[in-house]
């Protein structure tokens, strides 16, 4: 089933943990915004964003359906 | 493995408690925690509670539907008051006796409280949601002074929060800089100063002689003899591992619980969060952590060792890190820095209060520090983690400047 990134822009912090659990999706720029670099990342990466997701300190990142 | 008990109804614990689930685990999990609410995020409790900013709906760690997909036993408002790692027996305040073949320790920290000003109103610790509260309530009234003892993490923090609320804050630290042992002088220094820049009149080199008042606390005596007026105190000198409901458990307790490199204390305990003390292989030191994203992982790790049993585990390893928000700054610290280390400004510059400093020790990278520089820690943290050495993270640094 093909699922696509969410993240909540009014939670995040950028606290980059996820750029560090998955850096193939996610990135925080020298500006320091998050940027989301794929949202339909695919299944061979699933199990890294959702270690992003649990690890995430403001609880900003999901993952939807489609 | 057919039954566990989570002892610790926090993140570490409750991390466990779905880490069990998502392995796969089926059995019967009951948890044991000695707050009454529902588990909660502590992180906003010396920020956006105190700021008033935030319902308290918003820092559950779960909401009803995925909390009710967990099918945990409860026993909330439940303190644990001995073990017996042996049978894996918790018994409760209560009297209640439960037994399981697997159990997570996860009972976390208390905070340190200053000797004979435990009587007085108006003196407050922060740790629990009814802590955040009690002294919101006390900040929205209005107050002429807070007084923070401590200038570490939480007592920054919640001086910052006082002072965007326009309160008037003093803040005393026993060092002669804060943070000095964590983040060495030069680092400390910084850190004093932002709160300097936000009009937080910082004593350092000072400690608590006493508080007075006549049922509430009117001034705070310093060890200089200065007298301080206040309406609130906030206590933030650092937390206890609440390990003493295991005293004749079998287990061994060293500032916390002596687990080996697999988080695991004994056959079927583990332990995790700010309770747990085990020997980080990558940095080769026996280390107990109190920090959020190490309750997580911990927690996890916990998890899958408890269910790995006799078979094949691995060692708990991770880079420590954490953050904290102060005025409109963002600190991170990732790794373990200590006052003795080399330490290099690899981008930005101390005098905007934005950059990333390393610290370097016996030829290796150990710690990362960025004041509102998150992709840079974030970065020199995986090169921790893979073990680089000084020479190779000046050498990255290098390639990227």
């Amino acid at each position: 089933m093909s699922y696509r990134v969410v993240v909540d822009f009014d939670l995040c912090e950028s606290n980059a943990v996820c750029m560090q659990v998955a850096p193939e999706v996610f990135e925080v720029r020298d500006d320091d915004f998050l940027y989301i670099l794929d949202e339909t990342p695919g299944e061979g990466l699933r199990a890294k964003v959702d270690e992003a997701v649990r690890r995430c300190p403001k609880q900003a990142i999901s993952v939807a359906d489609g | 493995m057919k039954s566990v008990i989570v002892v610790g109804a926090s993140l570490a614990g409750m991390r466990a408690a779905e880490s069990l689930r998502r392995e796969g685990f089926d059995g019967a999990i009951t948890v044991v925690g000695d707050e009454t609410d529902a588990p909660y995020d502590r992180p906003p409790l010396s920020k956006q509670v105190l700021a008033g900013e935030w319902a308290t709906e918003r820092i559950a760690l779960y909401d009803a539907a995925s909390l009710a997909d967990l099918r945990l036993t409860w026993r909330l408002g439940a303190r644990a008051v001995s073990f017996e790692a042996a049978s894996r027996t918790v018994t409760l305040a209560d009297g209640e006796r439960l037994a399981a073949d697997g159990v997570v320790i996860a009972t976390g920290a208390r905070p340190r409280t200053l000797r004979g000003a435990e009587g007085l109103a108006g003196v407050y610790t922060l740790r629990t949601l009814a802590d955040s509260l009690a002294v919101r309530a006390e900040f929205d009234a209005g107050p002429q002074r807070v007084v923070v003892v401590g200038a570490g993490f939480i007592g920054a923090e919640v001086a910052a929060t006082a002072r965007g609320r326009g309160l008037d804050v003093t803040m005393v630290e026993m060092a002669e800089t804060p943070l000095e042992r964590v983040l060495g002088a030069e680092m400390g220094r910084v850190c004093a100063e932002v709160h300097a820049d936000h009009g937080v009149d910082l004593r350092t080199g000072v400690g608590v002689e006493s508080i007075t008042g006549a049922g509430r606390a009117e001034q705070v005596v310093l060890s200089d003899g200065a007298r301080l007026e206040a309406d609130v105190v906030v206590v933030g000198v650092g937390v206890v591992p609440n390990t003493d409901w295991l005293a004749s458990s079998g287990l061994e307790i060293d500032d916390g619980v002596v687990c080996d490199e697999t988080c695991l204390a004994a056959p079927g305990v583990v332990a995790a969060g700010d309770v747990a003390r085990w020997p980080n292989r990558l940095f080769g030191e026996s280390m107990r952590v109190e920090h959020w994203d190490n309750a997580v992982e911990q927690g996890m790790a916990a998890a899958r060792r408890l269910l790995a049993a006799g078979g094949a585990t691995e060692p708990f390893a991770p880079v420590p890190w954490f953050w904290s928000d102060q005025y409109d700054r963002k600190i991170q610290l990732a790794g373990r820095s200590g006052p003795d280390d080399e330490v290099v400004v690899v981008t930005g510059s101390l005098e905007e209060r934005r950059f990333a400093a390393i610290y370097g020790r016996a030829g290796r990278i150990v710690a990362v520090l960025g004041f509102n520089r998150p992709r840079h820690v974030m970065q020199y943290r995986r090169l921790i983690a893979s073990g680089a050495t000084w020479d190779e993270a000046l050498e990255f640094a290098r390639s990227q400047s």
